[in-house]
């Protein structure tokens, strides 16, 4: 599978971004904060590529920076490629809502003024409505509910009207920010049932999540994330394989404290863009940190068919 | 000591519809209960009941028998799913951790707690820290029982397995209920002693 | 990033400069001798000069003095007017939001009525009623600015009371004062702080235009309000300055003051308090 996806022309790849804030520093003086940092991600037509970190380690801002829509005190660095096209800003505000659809994390995304029915049909261009009749029933909402207005929606139900915005779309890249939050386990099933039939017509999904089983069971492969970088990008099966599979420190750890596999935890915490250590971000927690590993960043390396970060992985 | 729910329902006003009918339930102390339940079954609104944030329209909450005390630290301590909503935004972090009564530096010790982090603001730090400071507070309090709605749901396995790892130690140090609102079955085998659903406690009309 | 000065720099300009203009003027405003302000019938009607930059009146008053006392009660008016006014609007806003139904329908139509009459004709009346002078003018114009933060405030404490951090305070044992005093009040201050700034200028504004009127401040008193319906009898025979300069001044405070309270805002709200 690997090799076959290479030869494809990647849907879009990302290179070596990096996104920083200016904030106030407690006084008058404004400051850079780096929150993401040379970080390189490559999604391929045809498979679900999952983005797994814990809250904090920059998934929703890799979305946001994608679509070009980073708040004003936002700056970017690095290189982004749509269909092996540059992805400038004209070119994102041509894409966003077309071939690069979004399922936003907050419910705050809708409309509060508009009923949800005609809003996941979508302004741009009347489309059957039959379609989202479909698919408001595959995912469990009710018929009545495309009468209501966002804030007469339960969570879950609000969640499943979000994902139906994207799922309506011909979009060819669909970024899912956490859509499953407040689902059952029924309903999260289904919608990334959705998610999967889209990527097997081809098209490209990125599911950003923090629900490492979720992700493992329909991603064909995993980013994993920390402190705003990737530090290993991995065959979903990896991950049923077990820890020998993995290659990176952190994905280990991930692994072992899952409640059904060990449900050890390790110690420490992520560290806060402002304060990133100076070499491999994992370093300060990591079992087998030598005193080159607080050196320098570790470059991306290839690695049983994956990619890591980190200069003692084997 | 027990927590009972004793044929409770509840619905918001006296026209609208019920959230809860009839449910009963009895936790024991020392007792870890895990709660399940479809989206829409009023878990968030038993944990609300169970913990005194809500008073049952119909059947009582009952502790050892009486109804639990309005005035003072409550024994039961609920601790919600989102932490950022359950600290004061313009609180210095001590201050929070100082509301439940001590400021107890084994248990900053045991959550990882950087002292630094002591004299930062809420918006300073990640959700994954926030709610250790919101579990720190719950067990400071002293409660006998500890309600927990969906608390590691929103956070990292990492940070998931660190915050329960306290918990559990704590609360067979002193001996205390709890009750966990999960949709996780792997976390619920590892956590509680028993699992109950909520559809098999009483009829209830979910959405 | 250095050169472009951002907003905290800016509001924090502002500030400075307005503090330096209120202190200013009220120590012109209590430095300047009566005797400076007394009739000289050798210099009526000066225009604008060097030895009288404002130039002088009908009865050879230097307008300069005459407008910088004048400031200085306009400034200690608007002060304690605005300042009662929000307290009261504090006091009012908490009590609707977490007393009964009933109080919060009662303060709602206090609210109603006093926003429904015009503010000038209200401020007349009370003033009026209350024998007219600097005594009536002040509660005049407190009894009608608060209304709308008095909402703003009763809005912002319900929405605080519905927060999952109170009910966990009230679950730790805090009682409804400690709860008050420590999470209520404290997310109130920017409110009030903002509402009393930008209620400053209203406060100036209607002291000023009552006064023209004839129901507020005394003829004696050197108010701006005065010196401009003065000015109205000897406007139509050229004479300008009297109305140009006083008027200029007390536009030239009204906007800053306003200024600064728009700046407050922005820095005070989240979404742009990083720009």
């Amino acid at each position: 599978m690997e090799t076959r996806q290479k030869e494809k022309t990647p849907l879009l790849e990302v290179r070596d971004l990096s996104v920083s804030f200016r904030m106030y520093d407690g006084s008058l003086e404004q400051r850079r904060l780096e929150v993401i940092s040379s970080l390189s991600m490559t999604v391929y037509p045809g498979e679900i590529l999952a983005i797994a970190g814990s809250s904090g380690s920059g998934k929703s801002l890799l979305a946001s920076a994608i679509l070009g829509i980073l708040p004003a005190n936002a700056s970017t660095g690095g290189e982004m490629y749509f269909d092996g096209q540059p992805l400038t800003a004209e070119r994102q505000r041509k894409l966003r809502g077309g071939d690069i659809a979004l399922v936003p994390q907050s419910v705050a995304y809708l409309d509060p003024l508009m009923r949800v029915g005609p809003q996941a049909d979508g302004h741009r261009k009347p489309r059957p409505t039959e379609r989202r009749r479909g698919l408001f029933r595959r995912l469990g909402l009710p018929e009545e509910a495309e009468r209501l207005y966002p804030f007469q929606l339960s969570g879950g139900m609000a969640r499943r009207v979000l994902v139906s915005t994207a799922l309506i779309t011909d979009a060819r890249l669909v970024i899912a920010d956490e859509p499953t939050p407040g689902m059952s386990l029924d309903q999260a099933l289904e919608a990334l049932t959705m998610f999967r039939e889209m990527a097997d017509q081809g098209r490209g999904v990125v599911l950003i999540t923090h629900d490492i089983d979720l992700a493992v069971a329909f991603a064909d492969r995993v980013a994993v994330f920390y402190a705003g970088t990737t530090v290993e990008t991995l065959p979903a099966s990896d991950f049923q394989t077990g820890p020998q599979a993995l290659r990176h420190p952190y994905t280990k750890a991930l692994w072992r404290a899952l409640p059904q596999n060990g449900f050890t935890p390790i110690p420490g915490f992520q560290p806060y863009a402002g304060s990133l250590p100076p070499g491999c971000l994992f370093a300060p927690r990591c079992p087998h940190r030598t005193p080159e590993c607080e050196m320098a960043p570790p470059p991306t390396r290839e690695l049983r068919g994956g990619e890591v970060r980190c200069i003692h992985a084997t | 000591m027990r927590l009972e729910a004793n044929h409770v329902s509840f619905r918001y006003d006296r026209r609208g519809p019920w959230v809860l009918r009839n449910v009963s339930l009895t936790v024991e102390r020392g007792e870890r209960v895990a709660l399940f339940a479809p989206s829409g079954y009023g878990k968030t609104t038993l944990a609300l009941l169970l913990a005194g944030y809500l008073q049952p329209t119909e059947g009582q909450i009952l502790l050892d028998g009486r109804p639990l005390p309005q005035k003072g630290i409550c024994p039961v301590q609920l601790i919600y799913q989102h932490p950022e909503k359950a600290i004061n935004p313009r609180w210095r972090l001590r201050q929070v951790l100082e509301e439940s009564g001590q400021l107890r530096e084994d248990m900053l010790d045991a959550f990882g707690i950087e002292r630094a982090w002591l004299d930062r603001f809420p918006r300073e730090l990640s959700g994954g820290e926030l709610q250790r400071f919101c579990v720190a507070r719950a067990l400071m309090s002293g409660a006998d029982f500890l309600i927990c709605d969906e608390i590691s749901t929103m956070l990292d396995v990492i940070t998931q397995a660190q915050i329960w790892e306290v918990v559990l130690a704590e609360a067979a140090r002193r001996d205390m209920g709890l009750i966990a609102v999960t949709h996780n079955r792997h976390l619920a085998d590892r956590i509680c002693t028993r699992g109950l659903d909520l559809r098999s406690l009483g009829a209830s009309e979910g959405l | 990033m250095k050169r472009r000065l951002n907003r905290r720099t800016k509001v924090v300009l502002y500030t400075c400069l307005i503090a330096l203009v209120v202190a200013g003027a009220f120590i012109a405003g209590a430095a300047i001798p009566d005797s400076a302000v007394a009739a000289d019938f050798t210099s009526t009607r000066q225009p604008p000069s060097w030895s009288h930059p404002f130039g002088t009146d009908a009865l050879g008053r230097d307008l300069l003095a005459r407008t910088l006392k004048g400031l200085s009660i306009s400034l200690t008016v608007g002060t304690v007017a605005s300042l009662i006014s929000a307290v009261v609007a504090v006091l009012v806003g908490i009590a609707a939001a977490v007393g009964s139904p009933r109080v919060d329908a009662a303060v709602n139509w206090c609210i109603d009525l006093v926003m429904g009459v015009p503010h000038t004709v209200l401020i007349i009346l009370i003033s009026f009623a209350l024998g007219r002078g600097l005594w009536g003018l002040l509660v005049g114009i407190a009894a009608t600015h608060w209304t709308s933060l008095a909402r703003l405030i009763r809005g912002e404490v319900m929405q605080l009371r519905s927060q999952q951090y109170i009910a966990v305070s009230r679950k730790l044992g805090k009682s409804s004062g400690w709860i008050l005093t420590h999470h209520l009040l404290p997310h109130l201050v920017p409110q009030f702080i903002v509402g009393l700034i930008l209620m400053f200028p209203h406060a100036i504004l209607h002291e000023a235009s009552i006064s023209f009127l004839g129901y507020g401040l005394p003829p004696e008193q050197p108010a701006i309000g005065i010196i401009l319906s003065e000015s109205m009898q000897y406007l139509s025979t050229g004479m300008w300055w009297p109305a140009v300069f006083p008027g200029a001044v007390l536009v030239g405070i009204v906007l800053l003051v306003d200024r600064l309270g728009e700046n407050l805002r922005m820095i005070l709200d989240p979404y742009s308090a990083q720009e």
